[in-house]
């Protein structure tokens, strides 16, 4: 890795490695809300496909909390 | 008997034929969906579509549109009866079936904008699933966190995108405290002025 590798999650700058996948960006965030939706460099990524969604260097991850209520 | 001319007098000429041949979709006829319906219907949409399965109690009267002669009615019929009292001239689909991936399309496939105003966090994700899955470049506008009252500026608006999200993305509902009217109408009517906006924007959609 080198020092230049990072992700975002939500604006905040991570440390990029090769073999990370979504489910990993709600780990070093501690997100831990149970609704979430996920965003990655502007797609939808389904709740199914958070363990085997890689994510590429320098990702702009957007974790979005949905709340109940209407 | 008022001419559609008399009813639609004094509209912005730069929005309002978008706002008529726009067909937009609301998820849910509740606390948000009822009040988003009310004031798209007298801004001048020219269809709505509505799907609820609900049917009207004395609990929703603290804050959706409804009266005390409609309780045990089926929202989406009564909702209808009472937006057609001060708008003749709107086109309403009414569908009164819960929201599901397999009847989503048949409900929502021909709007051109789509208004999130369900109850569950679950049921909303659901919707953004379906939605993003099915039209990636059409407008969703979601609420996120109306619990309480007052605030006012913690109630904003954040762009995803074609996803748009209103509330104040952080109150939890307390299970045994229902909604309060003013802010669940706040987030509702943020909703729905952003749909007119996209809309109008939108040229040729």
């Amino acid at each position: 890795m080198t020092d230049k590798s990072v992700f975002f999650v939500n604006g905040n700058k991570l440390p990029w490695k090769e073999g990370l996948v979504v489910a990993d960006a709600l780990k070093m965030t501690n997100y831990t809300f149970k609704m979430l939706v996920i965003k990655m460099n502007g797609e939808l990524i389904k709740r199914e496909n958070w363990q085997t969604t890689p994510i590429p260097e320098n990702a702009d991850i957007k974790v979005i909390h949905l709340i109940s209520g209407g | 008997m008022i001419s559609r001319e008399e009813y639609f007098s004094k509209r912005d000429p730069s929005a309002f034929p978008f706002w008529q041949k726009a067909t937009v979709g609301i998820a849910g006829a509740g606390g948000l969906g009822s009040n988003i319906a009310f004031s798209l219907a007298r801004a001048g949409i020219g269809t709505l579509i509505i799907a609820d399965y609900d049917i009207v109690t004395l609990e929703n009267l603290n804050r959706q549109q409804y009266t005390i002669a409609q309780i045990g009615k089926l929202k989406v019929e009564a909702l209808a009866e009472n937006i057609q009292s001060f708008n003749p001239f709107i086109n309403l689909v009414l569908h009164p079936v819960k929201i599901t991936p397999a009847n989503f399309n048949a409900i929502f496939g021909t709007t051109d904008l789509l208004l999130e105003a369900l109850d569950e966090a679950e049921q909303k994700e659901m919707l953004i699933s379906c939605w993003t899955s099915n039209y990636p470049n059409k407008h969703l506008i979601v609420a996120s966190g109306l619990a309480g009252y007052g605030k006012n500026e913690s109630i904003h608006t954040e762009h995803y995108g074609f996803l748009h999200l209103v509330g104040d993305m952080k109150s939890e509902l307390n299970a045994e405290i229902s909604p309060v009217a003013t802010r669940v109408a706040v987030v509702a009517n943020m909703q729905a002025n952003l749909a007119l906006e996209l809309l109008s924007e939108t040229k040729g959609m």
